[in-house]
């Protein structure tokens, strides 16, 4: 194991062990309170679903119908030089305009590909490494009733196409 | 802008289908296509319903609050016009310290409070200003250390290693973050000159 997939296996069950101590450490009723917040889990599913059924048919409607196979042939010798999998770039470009889009694109790959795949690994650090730009700045601008938001917006995306980027070189340097 | 996207997506799948002579697959398609979402969807039910309680156990301990302690420090050179505004900074590294545990339903409320507390001394309330813009950066940069739902992703389609790219997330989101803040300041500081040399004019 590297030291990267180390780090990896530990960080998660750290996590859950610091936080459940120091919520035994304030005296919280830790198992009650795991109920209690386990059950927003059904609501961010039920809200999640109707984006996963929207983007998965549009997707399966796309790649039926050949229409994914003649566009991912038309850019895998232009992205494939710089070591790109194409079948990435639609996360890439749906990152930044909608989490739930993207998450489902990210699901199609694992399908297709497998989790464990090195397109499944690039995908799956693509869709956790960034948030969704065009959505925080219209929620967060939107509340205040800025209308110039100025150089925000090509701030942000600078950031999103550094995380798509750097997702890839890292996958390559570190995991595979 | 999803819009646009989704009606590109159908209706280019529909146009290929026609011309490809396979119009048959549409149909399939849509069903199958549907079929995957609820399976998906019972997958991710199981893990995001741990990371909600865990979040819920990780609120009420305080830790949100402790984090955004130990973090400010951090943030006060990051927004060197709100040093006459406590109240902002403290939201601000509060909803970084929510978005960094993954606790996105928090993260949001701290964040409006702290766009609130920017726009009341804002002289021009139409206009984002400086600390606006990196607040947003840093938050659309979205560094967090437990992205779960890609962790549940990664668990439905039996991947022998779900949290395989938690640090490399990490790591990516970190570059993100920095390169964001440094094209915020390019930006702030090119927009200043401009305005300068446009003023001595």
């Amino acid at each position: 194991m590297t030291i990267i997939s180390v780090l990896s296996a530990w960080l998660i069950p750290l996590f859950v062990a610091s936080v459940l101590l120091a919520g035994w450490v304030k005296k919280v009723p830790v198992f009650d309170e795991f109920i209690e917040g386990s059950k927003e889990g059904l609501q961010v599913t039920l809200r999640l679903l109707p984006f996963l059924v929207s983007m998965l048919i549009a997707i399966e409607v796309l790649s039926a119908s050949g229409a994914m196979d003649a566009l991912t042939n038309l850019l895998t010798p232009i992205l494939g030089r710089l070591g790109w999998p194409v079948e990435t770039l639609p996360i890439a470009l749906l990152r930044p305009m909608s989490n739930s889009g993207a998450l489902a694109v990210t699901a199609d790959v694992l399908r297709r590909h497998g989790p464990d795949s090195f397109i499944g690994l690039v995908a799956s650090t693509m869709q956790g490494s960034t948030d969704t730009t065009l959505f925080i700045l219209t929620v967060y601008f939107g509340a205040v009733g800025i209308k110039n938001i100025r150089h925000s917006l090509s701030a942000g995306l600078i950031a999103d196409f550094t995380a798509m980027l750097a997702s890839l070189l890292l996958c390559k340097i570190l995991i595979s | 802008m999803m819009n646009v996207v989704w009606l590109v997506m159908i209706l280019g799948g529909i146009l290929a289908a026609a011309v490809g002579g396979r119009i048959e697959v549409v149909a399939n398609a849509i069903v199958s296509g549907g079929e995957q979402a609820i399976t998906l969807s019972l997958a991710l039910l199981a893990v995001l319903s741990f990371w909600m309680g865990l979040a819920r156990v990780a609120e009420r301990a305080g830790l949100l609050g402790t984090l955004a302690r130990i973090l400010a420090p951090l943030m006060r050179p990051l927004f060197p016009s709100l040093r006459r505004n406590p109240e902002a900074l403290r939201h601000i590294a509060l909803n970084f310290a929510a978005n960094l545990l993954g606790l996105g339903n928090a993260a949001t409320p701290f964040g409006l409070k702290a766009m609130h507390a920017m726009q009341e001394t804002n002289p021009d309330k139409d206009t984002a200003t400086d600390a606006m813009c990196t607040f947003l950066v840093l938050n659309t940069a979205g560094m967090t250390i437990i992205p779960s739902s890609v962790i549940a992703l990664r668990a439905a389609y039996g991947s022998q290693d779900p949290t395989a790219t938690v640090a490399v997330s990490l790591l990516a989101g970190l570059a993100a973050t920095i390169a964001g803040l440094i094209a915020d300041y390019t930006f702030r500081k090119l927009n200043r000159s401009r305005r300068q040399r446009g003023g001595r004019r």
